[in-house]
C-alpha cells in the first residue's frame, strides 16, 4: 500500500492529462457532493442509494487510516457498531431528539476509538491488525452479553424516526427521498471534513508516517500521538457512518459489530483505491450494488464478491478508482 | 465451591487450550517463516472439522477423519500458497492478509453450498465416550485424549524443529531467508511445506474441536478472534507463547465461565488488553 499518494497533491512533471487530474483533485469537495447528489437518480433503489451514502463516508473515514495513514485496522466495525447503538439506544430507551442522538453517538464512537487506538497503536505492523480485530470482538461480546441495552442477538429495535423537524419545517423522514438528502448533509460534512484533513499539515504528517515511520520521527513528527489522533478521527466518522445508519433501517443489527463488517469495510475501500480521496467512496457503491445485483441470483453471492475481492488483491491492488486515476496520468 | 468442580473445570479448561495451541501454533509458524498473517485460518479449522466429518462418515470411523482430514487440507494448503500467496511476496505486508480475509469468505460460502448453513452434530466416536475416575474427579475420556494428542503432536513438532535437517532449515530460513538462497538451498519448497503443516495444524484443530463443539460454518470466526489473542499474548512467531499462552487463556475462559459464565468470552480479550498495555510485543515476542 505505499504507492504514491494520488489525487492528493499535482505531480511535479505535470501534462496535459494531469491537469484534468489536478483539477479533479482541487475540486473534490464540490466535485463529490454533486456525485451526491445525482446518486438515487442512478440506482435501481432509493434505499440503496441511502446505503451507499452511509457506506460510502464511512469507507472514506475508515481510508483515512488505511490508505493515508497505512494502519490497516481490522476493528472499525465497532465504531460503526457503537455509534449506532447509543443513537438507536438514546431515542428508543431515552427519548432524546434525533440531532441529539446523532451528537451522542458520534461522541460514543470518537471515546471507544480513541481508547481502541491508544491500546493498539502501541503495537506495530501485522500486530496491529490482530489487536483491533480482537478489541472490535470485546466490543461485540459485550453487546451480546448485555440484552437489556442492545437487544442482544435480536439487534435493537424500538426507535423509529417518522418525522424531523427543521427549522420549523415537519419533514416526512420515512420517504426515500427525503432521508436521503438529510443524510446527504452529514455525508457532505464528512466529506468536506476528510478533504480538509487530509490538506492539513497532519495530512502530510500522517502520509510521511505511511511512507517511512523512521524517518518521520527523525524529522521530528510525534509518530504516537499522529497516529493515535488519526485512529481517532476516522473512528469518528465512522461512528457518523454508524448513527446514519441507525437512522435508516431505524433497526441495529449485532453483525453490525462483527469483525466481519469491519472486513466489510476494508474491502469497499480496496476495491475502490486505498491512495485516493474518494476512491472508496467508489469502492462502497461497487461493493453494495454488486450484492444487490448478485444476491437477486444467489443467496450464495458472498463467494462471488470474495473471489471478486481476491482477484482484485492480485491483479489490481489500486482499486477501480485508483487505477482509473493512474490511466489518466499516462 | 468444592475442589472436585474446580479440579474437573481446571482440566476442562487444560482440554480448551490444547485446541487453542495447536491452532495458534499454525497462525505462528507460518508467520515466523512466512511473515505473513493467515486470516482464513479461522475458516479453515472450520473446512478441517466439515473434511473430518465427512472422512468419518465415508468410511465409518472417527480415526480416518482424524488422520487423512489434516493431511487433506493440509494439501489443500499448498495449493493455496502456490497459487494465491505466492505472486504477493514482495509486495506489502498486507497484501496477503487481505487476500486470506476475501478466500474465508470464499471458504465458509463454499462450505454452506456443500454442507448446509446450519450445524451439523459430530458424533464422539464410541471408544472415547464416558468418563473416567482419577480419584479426584470424573473427567470426559474425549478430553484426556484430545490433550493426549495435542501434547503429542507438540512434541513431534519440537523434535521435528530442533533435531532434523529440514527443521534447521526452517529455523535458519525464517531468521535469514536472503542467506539460504546464496547456500542453495531451495527457500520456495520450503514455504510451500510449513503453510501446509501450519494449515493442517489448523484443521487438526477443526477435526478434534468437532465432539467438543457444534460444527457449522460460522465456528471460524471465534476460532480467529481466540488464535489471534493467544498469538498476542504469546508473542507473535514464539512456539513456547503460543503453547503457553494457549494454556493459559483456556484456563481462564473455564474459570470464569464457573464463576461468571455471561464473562466467559470477554475475559480472554481483557486478559490480551492488559498483556498488550504491560508488554507490547507479547510475553515471549521480540520487539519489531
Amino acid at each position: 500500500m505505499t504507492s504514491p499518494a494520488l489525487a492528493v497533491s499535482p505531480s511535479a512533471s505535470a501534462r496535459k492529462p494531469a491537469r484534468f487530474k489536478s483539477l479533479v483533485t482541487k475540486y473534490r469537495v464540490p466535485l463529490s457532493i454533486l456525485a451526491l447528489c445525482l446518486l438515487p437518480w442512478l440506482l435501481p433503489s432509493k434505499a440503496l442509494a441511502v446505503n451507499v451514502l452511509i457506506y460510502g463516508t464511512v469507507a472514506v473515514g475508515y481510508n483515512l487510516l488505511f490508505g493515508y495513514t497505512g494502519l490497516l485496522s481490522f476493528g472499525h466495525a465497532a465504531f460503526v457498531g457503537t455509534g449506532a447503538y447509543i443513537t438507536g439506544i438514546a431515542i428508543g430507551q431515552f427519548g432524546v431528539p434525533w440531532y441529539l442522538a446523532v451528537l451522542m453517538g458520534v461522541i460514543g464512537g470518537a471515546l471507544l476509538a480513541f481508547v481502541m487506538g491508544a491500546l493498539s497503536t502501541r503495537t506495530r505492523g501485522i500486530y496491529f491488525s490482530m489487536v483491533t480485530l480482537a478489541l472490535a470482538q470485546l466490543v461485540y461480546y459485550v453487546a451480546l452479553q448485555t440484552p437489556s441495552w442492545t437487544g442482544g442477538e435480536n439487534g435493537l429495535r424500538g426507535f423509529t424516526v417518522n418525522k424531523i423537524n427543521l427549522f420549523g419545517f415537519e419533514i416526512n423522514f420515512l420517504d426515500p427521498v427525503n432521508k436521503y438528502y438529510v443524510l446527504m448533509v452529514f455525508a457532505a460534512l464528512a466529506l468536506w471534513l476528510v478533504s480538509r484533513i487530509l490538506n492539513s499539515p497532519f495530512g502530510a504528517a500522517i502520509e510521511a508516517i505511511r511512507e517511512n515511520e523512521r524517518r518521520a520521527r527523525t524529522c521530528g513528527y510525534n509518530v504516537e500521538r499522529t497516529k493515535l489522533l488519526s485512529f481517532t478521527l476516522s473512528g469518528t466518522i465512522c461512528a457518523l457512518g454508524g448513527t446514519m445508519s441507525a437512522l435508516h433501517l431505524a433497526f441495529v443489527p449485532l453483525d453490525s459489530l462483527h469483525y466481519l463488517s469491519s472486513g466489510m469495510i476494508v474491502m469497499m475501500t480496496l476495491l475502490g483505491g486505498v491512495s485516493s480521496f474518494f476512491g472508496p467512496f467508489i469502492g462502497a457503491l461497487v461493493f453494495l450494488v454488486m450484492e444487490d445485483v448478485f444476491s437477486l441470483w444467489t443467496s450464495h453471492w458472498q463467494i462471488i464478491v470474495g473471489s471478486i475481492f481476491v482477484l482484485f488483491v492480485l491483479f489490481l491492488p489500486k482499486g477501480i478508482w485508483g487505477t482509473f486515476l493512474t490511466k489518466v496520468m499516462r | 465451591m468444592d475442589t472436585e468442580l474446580i479440579l474437573m473445570q481446571l482440566f476442562s479448561g487444560v482440554a480448551l487450550g490444547a485446541i487453542l495451541v495447536i491452532t495458534a501454533l499454525g497462525l505462528s509458524i507460518i508467520f515466523g517463516m512466512l511473515g505473513v498473517v493467515n486470516f482464513a485460518h479461522g475458516a479453515l479449522f472450520m473446512v478441517g472439522a466439515y473434511a473430518g466429518l465427512w472422512v468419518a462418515s465415508l468410511t465409518g470411523s472417527f480415526w480416518w477423519g482424524l488422520l487423512v482430514a489434516p493431511i487433506m487440507i493440509g494439501v489443500f494448503g499448498m495449493a493455496i500458497e502456490y497459487v494465491l500467496i505466492r505472486p504477493l511476496y514482495g509486495r506489502s505486508i498486507d497484501d496477503p492478509l487481505l487476500l486470506t480475509f476475501g478466500l474465508s469468505y470464499v471458504l465458509v460460502e463454499g462450505v454452506r453450498i456443500v454442507f448446509g448453513s446450519d450445524g451439523i452434530p459430530f458424533p464422539t466416536p464410541s471408544s472415547l465416550t464416558g468418563v473416567v475416575d482419577l480419584g479426584v474427579g470424573f473427567f470426559p475420556i474425549y478430553r484426556i485424549f484430545v490433550v493426549g494428542v495435542v501434547f503429542l503432536v507438540v512434541v513431534l513438532l519440537w523434535l521435528g524443529l530442533e533435531k532434523t535437517k529440514f527443521g534447521l532449515i526452517v529455523r535458519a530460513g525464517a531468521r535469514d531467508p536472503t542467506m539460504m538462497k546464496v547456500l542453495g538451498v531451495d527457500i520456495s519448497k520450503v514455504w510451500l511445506l510449513v503453510f501446509g503443516l501450519g494449515v493442517g495444524l489448523a484443521s487438526l484443530g477443526g477435526v478434534l474441536s468437532g465432539p467438543m463443539r457444534s460444527v457449522n460454518p460460522e465456528m471460524g470466526a471465534l476460532v480467529l478472534a481466540e488464535a489471534f489473542v493467544v498469538t498476542v499474548i504469546g508473542g507473535l512467531g514464539s512456539l513456547v507463547g503460543s503453547i503457553i499462552a494457549g494454556l493459559l487463556v483456556g484456563v481462564v475462559i473455564s474459570m470464569t465461565a464457573l464463576f461468571a459464565p455471561e464473562m466467559a468470552t470477554i475475559v480472554m480479550f481483557a486478559l490480551m488488553a492488559i498483556v498488550l498495555l504491560i508488554r507490547p510485543q507479547g510475553l515471549f515476542g521480540k520487539l519489531a
